[in-house]
This record gives structure tokens, sequence and C-alpha cells, in this order.
């Protein structure tokens, strides 16, 4: 059992549970290069204008599973960087690993040459290097740092970064408590990779059997028809991933202690490489206050799902004992726990993992087609009559993949259907959240609390995610990444574009743009549609942002799922012109 | 059972594929179209629909007896009132340097990485060695075994594929024995082209020139099927198909099927010219891990046509039924 301090809002100092537990040091002597006892569990804090952090090789333990490791600072997961509006900080990252490395300061607005995209930004940090980031803090909220090379950040290379507002909080909460998730396994992350690319549904053991599944067989057959798996859920699931809170194991008994009556803050980061999480805590309403870092009105819900590399900040008055913090992976493969109590060592019932979860036809983004088992179903019936049913076989193929919508030069092999008609599924809650019987959160519920300074869009911008699962290929447009480094996406400096994502892929992917916020276009009004780094687009559907290109350079725009981006999900952002020379 | 299914399947597969066609011939917008699409869709007796979804640009084109009342407007993309222009960047998104990065740090110190970036997302090179069956074949008379095995290297698109298979009696000689080196070529998400050569070292020294489809056909059915252009001129194929049906999610019924052909007699080989040969078999595995997977079988085969008529002139049994103990395994 370990109790996790609370972070006082006044003493901003070092607080984490774990690290108070296994060290029984009050600021830890950072360990420079490997620790042969294995990585810390948890994080300390660091701040002022001066921040040192160090990547080196470790070992971790997480439950019954060990493997290989990065450490920064010698913990999984890394010092929390504690910074304040207004200042300028440096910071001063090492490598002792025998590869590259960087560090990507994810939400952060920063000089597009510090932004810690190796390629992109800049060169990258080489092994026994020390790479300064001088970055002037413009912002607040709840953000995190990983990795930006390989797939390091699936090894413990991230961390939490708070930024505290210039002019101190509005008085909502006594206590607050980081919640970084994230996802451990003990094999190789290239390992991970090559069973991906060669036994399609590797990790997936919730797939549809002969005993299972309540699918009928005329909509199995429709399924397999189309050489698609209706329970592909996740890529990478429970088979092998242990799920982590602040780097704790659910057998860990990681717990966050208030005071029966106190409003608790918690920052949630999603740090995981795969794992969408369903959020939860039994019995405790959630108060959304922040997404990504950005102030929105108050909603209060009872559970979210939270996409990879996305951030919610809620707050929770939980009455007197022991709350259960369920953070179930989105695939129902696992789950990640901790207790929040008003008594040191209380727990909890821990709710089982519910029923896996199955795709429907709007997945397949036929939303808008009036299918049986099909959700949404917005199709007129008249519009239905008339059409030929008679049609040579074959054709559904050809409606399922019409590699017209694509640009000319996609690659088909890349691309295993193109959604027939996708619909906007910004009010969706999430694969496996639309049927629960409470409350929660949908992205047409956030409304930014302050107006933004916003005109109205001058062009549109349509991208397609694509990807094949049979050969885990994923792109835009049907182009990998190694195929488009010469042709980025380009906007013009202040240009404001309003960009379509369209999901020809049943999968949900969290896309992220480096250096930005865009607006969702949620349906809240312009001025008050809320700001993000990262945003879901559901499966076989559309999302749309609204984006002032306001920061000059160029930029990573990429899947966050780290396996889809390094299949080649992932294009370069240029805002232009840029200045030359020192910037 | 597993004939049971393969026959609904069969049944069935019309019916859906009817089915989907009806959606096929209905018009759907293009990507060119999606921004000024007005809604076609005739908005009569809609009260339960959920519009929460819908592309707002053509809002104001709806009849009017529509039922707001009942939707849930919620979640409306607000978008466009007017069509954006869609035609792509301002031309001074296209001014400055090719890369923002070598103004700072040079473009000698970018490009390696730039390189490297470019490898890691998106370039994939891999592979996989892959033993199908490895397995005993007990029935009447002598035991036999047989290898299948197959592997791979390279990217998404292009692939160096080997290909092995061959049987022979326990205690006896190897009487089939054979190898291809194929070409992969991916022609589509799901089926690659191969082509090259293969050499049989059993019965006879004979060398091939190969071209084969491989991939997932709809129904999830696993198809192999292959010409070979021996180096004595006489042209045969092969037509492997398989199917993977779950009981548990560790517990895998496949049925196997494999029809060989020849286009002529091939004397050698006692071959007669048509369908030369079928094998049918059901094989339940057990995934202990997914590259590791025991199982227990029963088989088929037989010579057909001319081919059986020179077996049985031969003196042999033209069919048989074979108990199959194997193993899956990859790596």
């Amino acid at each position: 059992m370990l109790n996790a301090n609370p972070i006082s809002r006044r003493r901003l100092i070092s607080g984490s549970a774990a690290l108070a537990a296994a060290t029984a040091l009050p600021m830890p002597a950072w360990a420079t290069g490997s620790n042969l006892a294995g990585a810390r569990k948890g994080f300390g804090t660091l701040q002022g204008e001066d921040i040192g952090l160090t990547i080196a090789r470790s070992h971790f333990v997480a439950g019954e599973r060990s493997g290989h490791a990065i450490t920064v600072n010698g913990s999984i997961p890394g010092p929390m960087i504690r910074l304040r509006e207004g200042q300028t900080v440096r910071l001063h990252v090492s490598n002792e690993l025998d590869e590259d490395s960087s560090i990507h300061w994810h939400g952060l607005l920063v000089p597009f040459q510090f932004d810690g995209v190796p390629g992109v930004s800049f060169p990258g940090i080489r092994p026994g290097e020390t790479f300064t980031y001088e970055i002037p803090i413009r912002q607040s909220g709840t953000y995190w740092w990983h990795s930006h090379s390989g797939l390091q950040e699936q090894l413990g290379h991230y961390g939490p970064l708070i930024v505290d507002p210039a002019d101190g909080y509005e008085s909502q909460y006594e206590r607050e408590y980081v919640l970084l998730l994230s996802d451990f396994t003990p094999l190789h992350p290239h390992d991970v990779m090559r069973k991906l690319k060669v036994s399609e549904g590797y990790f997936n053991y919730n797939k549809l059997t002969a005993t299972s599944g309540d699918m009928p067989l005329s909509e199995r057959i429709r399924w397999g028809g189309m050489r698609m798996d209706p329970r592909d859920i996740s890529d990478v699931t429970g088979a092998t991933y242990t799920f982590l809170v602040n780097g704790h194991a659910p057998q860990d008994g990681l717990e966050f202690l208030f005071q029966p009556g106190e409003r608790v803050r918690l920052r949630i980061i999603n740090g995981s490489a795969m794992t969408f999480f369903n959020f939860r805590i039994p019995g405790v309403p959630l108060t959304v206050i922040q997404a990504d870092g950005q102030d929105v009105r108050d909603v209060a819900v009872d559970e979210l799902q939270i996409g990879v590399a996305e951030t919610y900040d809620l707050v929770v008055e939980p009455g007197a004992g022991a709350h259960t913090i369920v953070a179930e992976a989105m695939d129902r493969s696992g789950m990640g726990l901790a207790t929040l109590t008003s008594t040191a060592g209380a727990r909890g019932a821990v709710p089982p993992l519910r029923e896996p979860v199955t795709l429907t036809m709007a997945d397949m983004g036929m939303a808008g087609m009036n299918m049986d088992g099909a959700e949404g179903g917005a199709m007129s019936h008249d519009a239905h009559a008339a059409m030929d049913h008679g049609s040579g076989s074959g054709a559904m193929d050809h409606s399922m993949r019409d590699m017209s919508k694509l640009p000319e030069d996609a690659q088909g092999a890349g691309v295993d259907m193109v959604s027939p008609m996708p619909m906007d599924r910004m009010d969706f809650q999430g694969l496996g959240l639309d049927k629960v019987p409470h409350r929660v959160l949908r992205y047409t519920d956030l409304v930014s609390k302050r107006p933004n300074p916003v005109r109205p869009p001058e062009r549109s911008l349509q991208i397609h995610l694509t990807g094949n699962m049979e050969r885990y290929m994923w792109s835009f447009d049907g182009k990998k990444f190694s195929a488009v480094t010469d042709d980025p996406i380009r906007f013009g400096f202040d240009e404001r574009v309003r960009v379509k994502l369209v999901n020809d892929t049943m999968m949900a992917h969290p896309i992220h743009l480096h250096g930005h916020f865009f607006e969702l276009v949620n349906g809240a009004d312009a001025t008050h549609q809320p700001k993000k780094h990262t945003m879901i687009v559901q499966p076989g559907g559309t999302a749309t942002f609204d984006l002032t290109a306001n920061e000059p350079g160029d930029w990573a725009f990429h899947c966050h799922l780290l396996y889809h981006m390094h299949a080649g999900m992932m294009q370069v952002v240029t805002v232009r012109p840029f200045p030359e020379g020192d910037a | 059972m597993c004939a049971l299914l393969l026959a609904s399947i069969a049944l069935a597969a019309p019916a859906a594929a009817q089915d989907h066609d009806a959606h096929a011939g209905h018009a759907m917008p293009s990507a060119s179209e999606e921004q000024a699409e007005p809604v076609d869709a005739t908005h009569a007796e809609h009260g339960s629909m959920d519009h929460s979804t819908m592309d707002h640009g053509s809002m104001e084109r709806e009849p009017e007896e529509m039922d707001h009342s009942a939707m849930d407007h919620s979640g409306m993309d607000h978008a466009a009132d007017a069509p954006l222009d869609a035609s792509g960047p301002p031309p001074r998104a296209f001014e400055g340097p090719e890369h923002a990065a070598d103004a700072i740090y040079g473009t000698e110190a970018m490009a390696p990485s730039r390189e490297a970036l470019a490898r890691e997302n998106g370039e994939f090179t891999g592979g996989t060695i892959m033993l199908e069956r490895l397995e005993a074949r007990l029935r009447n008379g002598e035991d036999l075994y047989l290898w299948d095995a197959q592997g791979w290297y390279g990217g998404d698109i292009d692939k160096l594929w080997f290909k092995s298979e061959g049987e022979g009696a326990f205690g006896g000689d190897v009487e089939n024995a054979e190898v291809q080196a194929l070409w992969s070529h991916a022609i589509g998400p799901w089926f690659d082209l191969q082509a090259g050569a293969r050499y049989d070292f059993e019965p006879d020294s004979r060398g091939h020139a190969v071209l084969g489809l491989q991939g997932l056909a709809p129904y999830m059915f696993e198809v192999d099927a292959a010409a070979f252009l021996a180096d004595t001129g006489d042209v045969t194929a092969r037509i492997e198909a398989e199917y993977d049906q779950r009981i548990t999610q560790r517990l895998i019924l496949q049925p196997r099927a494999e029809v060989n052909l020849s286009a002529q007699d091939v004397a050698a080989r006692h071959l007669g010219s048509g369908v030369t040969s079928i094998e049918a078999g059901v094989r339940l595995r057990y995934e202990i891990a997914r590259e590791f997977a025991p199982y227990i079988g029963v088989g088929y085969e037989a010579k057909l046509g001319e081919t059986a008529d020179i077996a049985r002139a031969d003196g042999e049994d033209p069919d048989s039924f074979s108990l199959l103990v194997g193993l899956r395994a990859w790596f």
C-alpha cells in the first residue's frame, strides 16, 4: 500500500506517493545513468528556470510483468515538470542511451525548433549529448512530455507537465492529484510492431467465437465478407499490457488521500502508447473543468473516455470512504486501478471488467446508411426504395472502398476501406460507452469557458485517415509518411482553416497537431468552441476542427497511437512564412 | 459441424452480397462534393432520427415539415453556412526554405534525422518464418510425415517469400519435397502477386517457374493459388484455401482444402490431365501462444480422373483417410 501525498496548491513541492514509499527520501537524489535496482515508480516534481532531465536505460517491474525500460531521472513516469505561466524555462536533457533520443512537450506552445521531434524540429539528441530547450511559457494547464524518437515512449519515456496560471487559480478545489495513465509491456516495442505486422489480431483475445458474442450469423457473415473483425477495438491489449496509474500496476494499491468535504482536482493524463481508457470513479460524479489544459465550462459526468495523449482536469467531491478509481482499457482487456480514500488503507469495491465491445456498421462509415444493426440511420426511406437492388455482385466491395474519394496517388494496398457515408460523430461517447446507463462525456459537451478571439474560416481542408488492418498499414490520405516527407500539409501564417478529418478505418484515432491548439467544430458557438491539441476521430466518422495557423515553422501531425504513427500515420504541417535564421 | 458451417456460409453469401449491392447502388457523395452536398433524402416521417451527426451545410435546404423538436442538435456540425474554398493553401504557404529546422540547425545536421524519421514512420522491414503444418499422417498401411512452411522478409508492399513443403513415410524416403523462392508484391489491400521459382528435390529434380496469388479472400478465407511451368514444359497448378473458425479464443477449428490440376498428362509424375487430386482436412488447434499451437485433425486425400486410373493401374489406393497430429508454429 502506498500513500500519495497531496500536492498543495500553495506549496508546490515534490510529492509522489510511490517515490516517498520506495525511497523514503523527501527529494530524490536523481540517479544519473541506469539504476541497477530498476526504475522507480511514480514521479517527483521539478520546477524553476533550469531543469535537468537524464534519459537512461533501466528495467521495470509492473505486477507480474517485467522488462526493459527507459527512465527519465530514474523513474517511470519521469518527473513532473511544474512551471508557471510567464516564466522562461531551460530544460537540459541528457541522453545516456546508446541511441538518439528526444523530448516533445505535448501541448506546450513552443518555438518550433524546441518542439522535440527529431527530423522535423531538431536533429535529435545523440548518445552522451545534452540538449537545452529554452521555452517562454505562455499558457497554463495540464500537459505531458514524452520521447518522439522511435518507440521509446512505450518503454516509459514520459511524464507530466503542469503549468500554473500567472494569476493563480479560482478557488474550486482544496487538493489536487496528477494521474498519468499508461501501458507497460514486457515485450520490446519493436517486437510488438513485428507481431502486429505479421499476425493480424495477435493481441486480441476478445474476438467473436462460435461460443461467445451475441452477433447473429448473418451479421458475422457480413463482417467476414468485408474481411473485417467487429471485435477489433484495440491493437495492443491487456494480453501484453499492464495498465499503470502513475507507474503503479493495479496490485500496487496506489491510493490518494482526501479529507471528507474536500473538493479534489484530478489532472488525468493519458500517457499510454496505444490505450484509450474509460475513466470513472463509481459513485463519484466527475466535473470536467479542463480539456487538454484549456478551461471549459463545467460538465458533470459519471464517466469519460480519454484518448491517447488527451488530458482532462476533473473536480470531484467524494464522500467519506474509499472510492475505486477505474481506468478501464477501451477494449475491456484490463484496467488501471487506484483508490481515492479518506481513510488510509481502506479499499472500495473493484468493478469487474465489462463485456467486450463489438463494432457496429456505424463504425464502418455507414452511419448514413439504413442497414440492419447500424446506428444512425439518417437515410431516407424514399431514397432506399429508389435504389437498384439488383445490381451485380462485387458492388459491395466497391462501395466500401471507393478509392476515387482519396487522392490519386494513394497507395491502394494500404487502404482496406473508404467510409461510404461518414457522418460527424462529435456526439459519440466512445466505443463501448454509448449504451452505458450513466452520463458519459461527449465532445459536444465541451464549451470553452472564455471566448476565443476567432475569425470565420477562410478555406477548408479534408484529410482522410486510412489503413489496412490485415497488413497493419496506417496513413493519411492513403500515403504513409515515408511517401510524403517532402510534401507537407501547408498553411499560410495566420490563416484560418476548417479541417475535416474523415476516418476511413474502423478504429478510433487520436490525432495530434503539434505546436497549436485548434478548436473543435462541435456545435458550440464559434467563439466558444473548445480548444484542443489532440482530437479523437471516431471509427467510420468525421471530426472537424478550426485552426488558426499562427505558429510558424514545421510541426508534426500524427495519430498518437504509437504503432499507427510508426506504421506511417504521420505528416509534417508547415506554417509559413517563418523567420529564417534565429527564431 | 464444420461442413455445416461451410454450407451455411456458402448459402448465405449471395444473400449478404445482394443486401449490400442495394446500398452500393445508392449514390454516395464523393470527396469533392462533400462540402456543398445537400441532403438529398426526403425527411418525411423522421421524427425519431438522430440528426446529431448531420452535416449542417445543408440545413437550410431541408423541408419545412421536418420535426425539429425531436432532433438532437447538440452534435451538429455547424460548419460552413456557405461552402468554403477547398482549393488549397495560399502562395505564402510555399515561401521560405524547404525545411524550417534547417534554418536553425543547418541542413547537414537535419538531413540524417529527417531520413531516419521517414524510415521509422512507414518503412517497416521485417519478416517471419511459419510452420503452417508439421504433422504426422496416420493411416492404414504406412504413416507419413508432412511439412508445409513459409516465410517472408520485406516491407508492406514488396517481400521476398519462401515456401517449402514435402512428405515422406516414417522410416522411409522423402517422397515429395519442394522449395519456392518468390517475389511477393501487394496488388491490393488483401492480395499479393507472387512470382519466382520452384525446385523439386523429390520425386525427381525439376525446376518450375511460378506465378501465383496469395491473400485473404472475402469471408476470411486464406487463399494461395499458383501455376507452375516445369522445365519440361508441363503446366500444373495448385489452389489452397483455409478458414479459421474460433471455438474459443484459443481453440480454433481450421477446415482446409487443396486442389491440384494439370494441363496435360505428366507420365513421370503419374498425372493425368485435369484435376489430379484433392485434399480436404479439418484441424483443431489449441493456441498455447499465438506462435505455438499443437493440433489434431482428420484428412482425406483422393486422386481423381485419369490420375486415379493411373494409381489404380499401379496397384495403389487412389484415396485415403488420415488421422493428423501436428504443430503450427511461427517465429
